[in-house]
C-alpha cells in the first residue's frame, strides 16, 4: 500500500488542550497499609515512590510491606473471619458492600484522575470504564450476599476463608473489585496487594473501605512488589489465591501452592485474535479492531492483538486502519480528547520496544502514524505489523502494549485453525453480518470470552476467564461467585 | 471328560481398536495365588497414541447433538445390562462376593442411566444470559475441555471407572482412562460394551497398567486438557499438580471413596470438565423503540 494519508489530524484540525483539573485532588505524601482497620506503617518503615509515567514525576510514597505485615493482614483477615465476618448474615454483609460501591460513585471523579496520574491511562477510559464498572462490581456482588444459595442448585455454599488476592497494574482500582466484591459477598476476607506501578487507587479504596465501616480486618490492603505478593501466596493460613498476571509469573504462583489446601483461580495472558470477514461492516469493525488493541494502550490481557483479515478485504481494511490511526490523539492522559495514554512504567516501555524490534528482524512490515510524542514520559506510537507469520514471536507472545499483528486469510477453516493455534484461550472477536457464521465462529473459538462484532466489553453481570494457558476460573456474574465458595 | 474352556485375552482399547501393548510388556493379575489373566502393561507410547485418538475423535463427539450423546450412553447401559452375568463373574474372579458383585453391576447401569439422562440437561443449568449493563445479548455456556487424562479408581474396578467415564463423555469430552491395577478385568470388558454402543472410536481409550510407571506423562502431556486423579495419595497429587502447571492442565481429584452411595450420581462431576464461554453481541437500537406494537 502506498497510499497517501488523506487524513492529517495534527495539521488540519488542531484541538485545544481539554485537560481534567487535577485542582480537587490531594495526595498524601506518604500511603500506608491498611491493616486490621487501621492505616499502619510498615514494619520494614521501607516506602518506595510512585511515578506519574506521563512525566516522570514523583506522585508520592506508598508502603513496602514485608513478610511480618502480610502475616499480620492475615492473622488480622483470619481473625476477622472467624470473629465477624463469618457469623454476619449475608444480607448485613450486602449492605456494607452497597455502601462501598456508593461512596465509589461519590468519589468517581477523583478516583478517575488518581487513577490516570499513577497508571497513565486516558482519563475517557477511567473516567467511564474503571470507576463506574469498579462501583457496578460491588453493588453487583452486594446483592449476591444474602442469595447464595439460589446460585448453586442442589448445594450447600461455605465461604472458603482467607482470601490472598494479587492484581496487576493495568486496571487497579477494577481488578480490586473483581477480586474483592465476590470474596467478601462469600463471606471470605482479604488480604490484597496492588501493583508495584499503579499502587495509589488501592490506597484510596482503603479510604473508602474505612468509611463504609466494614469490620476491621475483612479487607486488608498492602502495598509492595513482587516479593510481598510471595508472602501472600506462601502464608500457610491462606486458603485461597485469586491471581490476575501474566501466565509467567501465575506458573511461578501455581508451582508454589501445589500440595496445599490452597484453592486458586488464575486469570493470565492472552493473545487474542480478533477476525474480520468480508461481509463484516468495516466501519464498525475498524472501530473494534481500534478499540480491541489500543483500549488502555494495548495493557489488556484480553486485547485483541492478532488481527486476521480476509483475504479480499484486506486492502480496504488497512487503509481505513491507517487512517483511523493517523486519527488518534495520543498525549496527555488527563485530557479529556486524548485516546492514547502514556506506557504505564519505563520497563515496559522497553519490553513493548523489544517486541517492535524483534518484528523488524522477523521481516514483518511496520507502519506508525505520524505525530509527535511528548519529550518526557514513556509513550508508544501505535503500531501495526504487517506481512508477519503465524511462526513468528509478534503473533505468538504476549506484549502487552499498543501492537497490532496483522495477518489474511482466505476460509472459515482456515482462520479457525490460526486462531486456536496459540496456547492462550482468554479472549476473541469476530465480525461478520451473517448470524449463522457467528455462532459457527463463536462455538469453535477455544477462548473464554468472545466478542462478536464488538471487543473489549466487561460487565459485572458477565463471566469473565480463560481456556488453555490464560488460565482458569471466572470472575464476574453468578460462575463468579463460585470461585469463592465451597461445598459439601 | 468335560470341555476345555476359552480363555479371554484381555487387550486394550484405543482408538476403536483392542490391540496389544506396543511394548509387548505384560504382568500377572492373580487371585489366591492363581493367575487369572496376563495384563497388558501399557507403556508411555501406548499412552500417546490413545492421546492421539481421543484428540481426533472430541471434535466430532462434542458436536453430536446432545440428544444422541445421550442416546449413546444409554445404549452403553443397554448393552451392560444385557450381559450384567459376564461382569458378574469377573467380579468374582477378582475375588469380591457375589452380592456386592450383583450390586455393583446394578449401580453401573443405573449410574450411566442417570449421566445419559444429564447430557441434554446440564447445559441449562450451567448457563446464564447475563443482564449487562449496556445494548449487547451476553450468554456464557459451558463448553468441554477437551481430552480429558483420568488415572481410575484402584479399588473400584467397573463403578467407580464408570462413573469417571460417564461424567466426562456425558459433557463432550473425550478421555484416556488407565485402569485399575489389581482389578482391571471389567474395564476392559466394558471397553467391549463401549465398543458395541454406538460411542465413536477414540471417544474412551482404557490402558492397563502401573500408574506408578505412566501418571508423569499423564500429567505432563501438552494435549491433555485436564487430569483426574482419582485416589488420595499425597505424593501422587503434588506431582500431578506440578506437573500439570507446563500447559495449565485442569486438576481435579476425587479422593478414594465408596461408589456405591448415590453422592456419586452428580450434576458438578459433569461441571468439573467444562469450561464456560461468555459470548457478546450488540443489539440494535434503531426502530420500534417506544412502539407498544
Amino acid at each position: 500500500m502506498t497510499k497517501k494519508h488523506t487524513i492529517d489530524f495534527s495539521s488540519d484540525w488542531n484541538l485545544d488542550p481539554a485537560p481534567e483539573s487535577t485542582a480537587t485532588i490531594k495526595l498524601k505524601e506518604k500511603y500506608d497499609l491498611y491493616i486490621n482497620g487501621k492505616f499502619v506503617a510498615p514494619k520494614s518503615g521501607v516506602y518506595f515512590d510512585t511515578i506519574n509515567p506521563a512525566t516522570e514525576e514523583v506522585l508520592c510514597q506508598v508502603a513496602r510491606a514485608n513478610a511480618d505485615d502480610i502475616d499480620f493482614a492475615v492473622k488480622s483477615a483470619r481473625k476477622a473471619y472467624n470473629t465477624t465476618w463469618s457469623k454476619l448474615s449475608g444480607k448485613e454483609r450486602g449492605k456494607y458492600m452497597y455502601r462501598i460501591a456508593r461512596i465509589i460513585q461519590e468519589r468517581a471523579r477523583e478516583f478517575a484522575i488518581v487513577e490516570s496520574l499513577d497508571g497513565g491511562k486516558p482519563i475517557r477510559e477511567s473516567r467511564d470504564i474503571d470507576i463506574p464498572l469498579a462501583a457496578a462490581h460491588f453493588f453487583y456482588y452486594a446483592g449476591w450476599a444474602d442469595k447464595l444459595e439460589y446460585a448453586f442448585p442442589n448445594r450447600k455454599p461455605s465461604p472458603i476463608g482467607v482470601a490472598g488476592q494479587i492484581i496487576p497494574w493495568n486496571f487497579p482500582l477494577l481488578m480490586a473489585s473483581w477480586k474483592i466484591a465476590p470474596a467478601i459477598a462469600a463471606g471470605n476476607t482479604v488480604v490484597i496487594k496492588s501493583s508495584k506501578s499503579t499502587p495509589l487507587t488501592l490506597h484510596l479504596l482503603a479510604e473508602v473501605i474505612h468509611e463504609a465501616g466494614l469490620p476491621a480486618g475483612v479487607v486488608n490492603i498492602i502495598s509492595g512488589n513482587g516479593e510481598t505478593g510471595s508472602f501472600i501466596v506462601e502464608h500457610p493460613d491462606v486458603d485461597k489465591i485469586a491471581f490476575t498476571g501474566s501466565t509467567e509469573v501465575g506458573k511461578i504462583i501455581m508451582r508454589s501452592i501445589t500440595g496445599t489446601h490452597k484453592k486458586a483461580s488464575m486469570e493470565l495472558g492472552g493473545k487474542a485474535a480478533n477476525i474480520i470477514f468480508e461481509d463484516a461492516p468495516l466501519d464498525q469493525a475498524v472501530e473494534g479492531i481500534i478499540n480491541g488493541i489500543f483500549f488502555n494502550q494495548g495493557h489488556v490481557c484480553c486485547a485483541g492483538s492478532r488481527l486476521y483479515v480476509q483475504e479480499s478485504v484486506f486492502d480496504k481494511v488497512l487503509q481505513k486502519l491507517k487512517d483511523r490511526l493517523q486519527s488518534l490523539k495520543i498525549g496527555d492522559p488527563l485530557d479529556k480528547n486524548t485516546d492514547i495514554g502514556a506506557i504505564n512504567s519505563k520497563d515496559q516501555l522497553k519490553d513493548i520496544n523489544k517486541y517492535i524490534e524483534i518484528g523488524l528482524q522477523e521481516g514483518a512490515h511496520i507502519y506508525q502514524p505520524d505525530c509527535v510524542l511528548p519529550s518526557k514520559g514513556f509513550w508508544c506510537k501505535p503500531t501495526l505489523f504487517t506481512n508477519v507469520s503465524q511462526s513468528n514471536r509478534i503473533t505468538q507472545e504476549e506484549i502487552f502494549g499498543p501492537v497490532l499483528a496483522i495477518q489474511t486469510f482466505r476460509t472459515i477453516d482456515e482462520v479457525i485453525e490460526k486462531a486456536n493455534n496459540s496456547p492462550y484461550g482468554l479472549s476473541a472477536g469476530v465480525w461478520t453480518d451473517k448470524g449463522s457464521k457467528i455462532f459457527n465462529m463463536t462455538t469453535k473459538l477455544k477462548a473464554g470470552v468472545v466478542w462478536a462484532n464488538t471487543f473489549n466489553k466487561f460487565d459485572p453481570a458477565s463471566p469473565f476467564g480463560g481456556y488453555k494457558e490464560s488460565g482458569f476460573g471466572r470472575e464476574g456474574g453468578v460462575h463468579g461467585l463460585g470461585e469463592y465458595l465451597k461445598f459439601d | 471328560m468335560s470341555r476345555i474352556e476359552v480363555l479371554k485375552t484381555y487387550k486394550i482399547f484405543i482408538g476403536g481398536q483392542f490391540p496389544r501393548t506396543e511394548s509387548g510388556r505384560y504382568y500377572p493379575l492373580k487371585h489366591n495365588n492363581k493367575i487369572i489373566a496376563n495384563m497388558c502393561l501399557s507403556s508411555v507410547k501406548d499412552f500417546r497414541n490413545a492421546v492421539v485418538s481421543a484428540k481426533s475423535a472430541q471434535g466430532s463427539w462434542s458436536g453430536k447433538t446432545a440428544y444422541n450423546r445421550s442416546q449413546i450412553l444409554y445404549r452403553m447401559a443397554e448393552v451392560l445390562e444385557g450381559r450384567k452375568a459376564q461382569f458378574i463373574t469377573e467380579l468374582e474372579t477378582q475375588g469380591i462376593n457375589t452380592k456386592n458383585a450383583i450390586q455393583e453391576v446394578e449401580l453401573s447401569i443405573d449410574r450411566l442411566i442417570y449421566y445419559a439422562g444429564w447430557c441434554d440437561k446440564y447445559v441449562q443449568m450451567h448457563s446464564s444470559v447475563n443482564p449487562v449493563s449496556g445494548s449487547f445479548f451476553n450468554f456464557s455456556v459451558p463448553e468441554p475441555m477437551g481430552v480429558i487424562a483420568v488415572i481410575a479408581p484402584e479399588d473400584s474396578g467397573l463403578l467407580g471407572l464408570i462413573t469417571q467415564i460417564c461424567s466426562i463423555i456425558a459433557g463432550g469430552n473425550t478421555c484416556v482412562v488407565l485402569a485399575s491395577e489389581h482389578l482391571p478385568l471389567c474395564a476392559i470388558s466394558f471397553a467391549e460394551v463401549i465398543a458395541t454402543s454406538d460411542v465413536p472410536g477414540g471417544v474412551v481409550n482404557i490402558i492397563t497398567g502401573k500408574a506408578s510407571e505412566l501418571i508423569n506423562n499423564f500429567a505432563s502431556h501438552m494435549n491433555v486438557n485436564a487430569i483426574l486423579y482419582c485416589g488420595s495419595d499425597k505424593k501422587v497429587i503434588k506431582t500431578v499438580q506440578d506437573l500439570s502447571i507446563e500447559n495449565i492442565k485442569r486438576v481435579i481429584i476425587r479422593e478414594n471413596s465408596d461408589y456405591f452411595d448415590a453422592k456419586h450420581d452428580n450434576l458438578y462431576y459433569i461441571f468439573d470438565f467444562q469450561e464456560t464461554k461468555t459470548t457478546w453481541h450488540p443489539i440494535e437500537q434503531v426502530g420500534g423503540s417506544g412502539s407498544g406494537y
